[in-house]
């Protein structure tokens, strides 16, 4: 059903009892063309881009738990492109050129707010730093503006300006950086994909990869043996295992990155924030409640959950950032397992085995990265190529030396 | 999570800072790029037990060993790194 004041008003007839799922519930079929492993924001953005801009609709989306459960419904919500490398601002540009038209594409209100994502500086040098980055993204198409102090006084007058070890003395803005429902993301996606056809298949953890002669031929689920002739991996912090069961090794360590959200407030932050001393980062959902995060744990995990020395160290953040933090109350905080590559950029490509797929690697940054990630991944899949946005994400530039290493932080994982 | 040091007893996590995957083994001189790649990049990454080196930077400094499950945060076994090298020879 088309979203659209006439059905609004035609439903409202009918007390709203006649509204359909946004998608089926699909059972599996004994084969597919492509089968995606992995039914979140990027998995589904895959099956979607397949169907609408490749024409293959003999697809299935696997997801063990449920659309929506794993890091679609754990992250933070930030969309941005504000990167420096020639590798990176393209493909996240490209990304956010898709978010923008999101809406209208899917039919959905992903509750698109481009609000101003705004990077703190405070010394001279991290100021230089800011004015490279932000002339990187002006030369790529994008935008950027260098913020002087007292302009963000006047815009976000709750920050601690005088901060003696971290005074505030500029930022960088990207304005049509901003939020997204992250939930009504993957859901719009999931509608849109089963629109053309896609099949949703739920509750449904694959155990096993076949092959035969170095090719997929399928996969084993815990709902029955199902056939592919493509197989893409869309699995975040599980790829590690996944790919093990094609007999794969993959450039990727699992870490937990918590996120907490506080009680219900008044309109107080009006942009994304990020401080630029620490890693932490914050914004206002329309709910009312402060969204932020920081950095990783650390150490490898798979628990959905991290442990306290984070989270005092998450708050300390927020409270030499804006000391009014102090009197808020933290409503809840939880973990989600990051795929952490060795060089804090995604992979996109094919694998040595011949129908197999790989998406990995998004680190912190999976979420704004959705839209793109799909739309390459499905082009990647579809032509067995790469896209020239997702060509520098191969799996082989470890072996090559074509490292893009965005912060500058060296071969592991928690430095990035 | 708190971790038992073998020289300092049972301390808080956040007195050791984390390096990562203890199994890898520094190839020897001279071996192919291809071994070194593997080395420093690939991670077998398990969900369960792992094997992992941990540094007590903020206590007596001595890297660890530790046998830690990566689902759980179970700690099974904690040992000195030069105590575990010299067995493995």
């Amino acid at each position: 059903m088309k979203y659209s004041l006439f059905n609004l008003i035609r439903n409202t007839f009918s007390g709203h009892s006649r509204w359909t799922p946004a998608w089926r519930d699909a059972t599996p079929k004994t084969h597919y063309d492509v089968i995606i492993i992995g039914g979140g924001g990027h998995g589904l953005a895959t099956a979607y881009y397949l169907a609408r801009e490749h024409g293959i609709h003999n697809i299935a989306v696997l997801e063990k738990g449920y659309i929506g459960g794993g890091n679609a419904g754990r992250n933070t919500t930030i969309v941005r492109a504000n990167y420096l490398l020639e590798g990176n601002q393209p493909f996240y540009e490209w990304s956010l050129k898709l978010w923008e038209s999101l809406e209208q594409e899917l039919n959905y209100n992903v509750m698109m707010s481009q609000r101003g994502v705004i990077n703190l500086y405070h010394s001279d040098a991290q100021r230089d730093a800011y004015v490279r980055r932000g002339n990187a993204m002006l030369m790529h198409g994008s935008d950027a503006v260098l913020m002087k102090r007292d302009e963000l006084r006047d815009m976000l007058p709750y920050l601690d300006y005088d901060n003696a070890r971290f005074p505030i003395l500029g930022g960088l803005m990207q304005p049509r950086g901003g939020t997204a429902r992250h939930d009504a993301v993957v859901w719009g996606y999931a509608r849109g994909a089963d629109m053309r056809d896609v099949d949703i298949i739920q509750n449904c953890e694959v155990t096993g990869i076949r092959m035969e002669n170095g090719a997929i031929t399928g996969v084993d689920t815990t709902r029955g043996a199902i056939g592919a002739n493509k197989i893409g991996l869309a699995v975040a912090g599980n790829s590690s295992r996944l790919a093990a069961m094609a007999g794969m090794r993959l450039p990727i360590e699992s870490h937990v990155l918590q996120a907490f959200v506080t009680e219900g407030l008044k309109p107080l932050i009006d942009h994304v924030v990020t401080f630029g001393a620490g890693h932490f980062y914050i914004s206002q959902s329309d709910k009312g409640g402060l969204v932020f995060g920081g950095d990783l744990d650390g150490y490898n995990s798979y628990a959905q959950r991290g442990n306290l020395p984070m989270v005092e160290h998450v708050l300390e953040s927020g409270m030499a950032m804006m000391p009014s933090l102090g009197r808020l109350r933290v409503l809840r905080h939880w973990g989600g397992i990051m795929d952490m590559s060795m060089d804090g950029s995604p992979i996109i490509d094919k694998t040595p085995i011949d129908g197999l797929y790989l998406n990995t690697g998004w680190c912190y940054g999976g979420f704004k990265a959705t839209p793109a990630s799909g739309w390459c991944f499905a082009h990647t899949i579809a032509r067995d190529h790469a896209h020239r946005y997702n060509a520098p994400y191969r799996l082989d530039r470890f072996m090559t030396g074509n490292l893009i290493d965005e912060r500058g932080g060296g071969p592991r994982p928690n430095v990035h | 999570m708190r971790i038992n040091c073998p020289l300092c007893g049972e301390r808080a996590s956040d007195e050791f800072s984390y390096l990562g995957d203890a199994t890898p083994g520094r190839p020897p001189s001279g071996a192919s790029l291809k071994e070194w790649h593997d080395y420093v990049y690939l991670r077998d990454n398990p969900r369960g037990p792992h094997h992992e080196y941990w540094h007590h930077v903020g206590g007596c400094r001595a890297w660890l060993v530790i046998h830690r499950d990566t689902f759980t945060h179970e700690i099974f076994d904690v040992g000195l790194a030069c105590d575990i090298e010299e067995s493995v020879g």
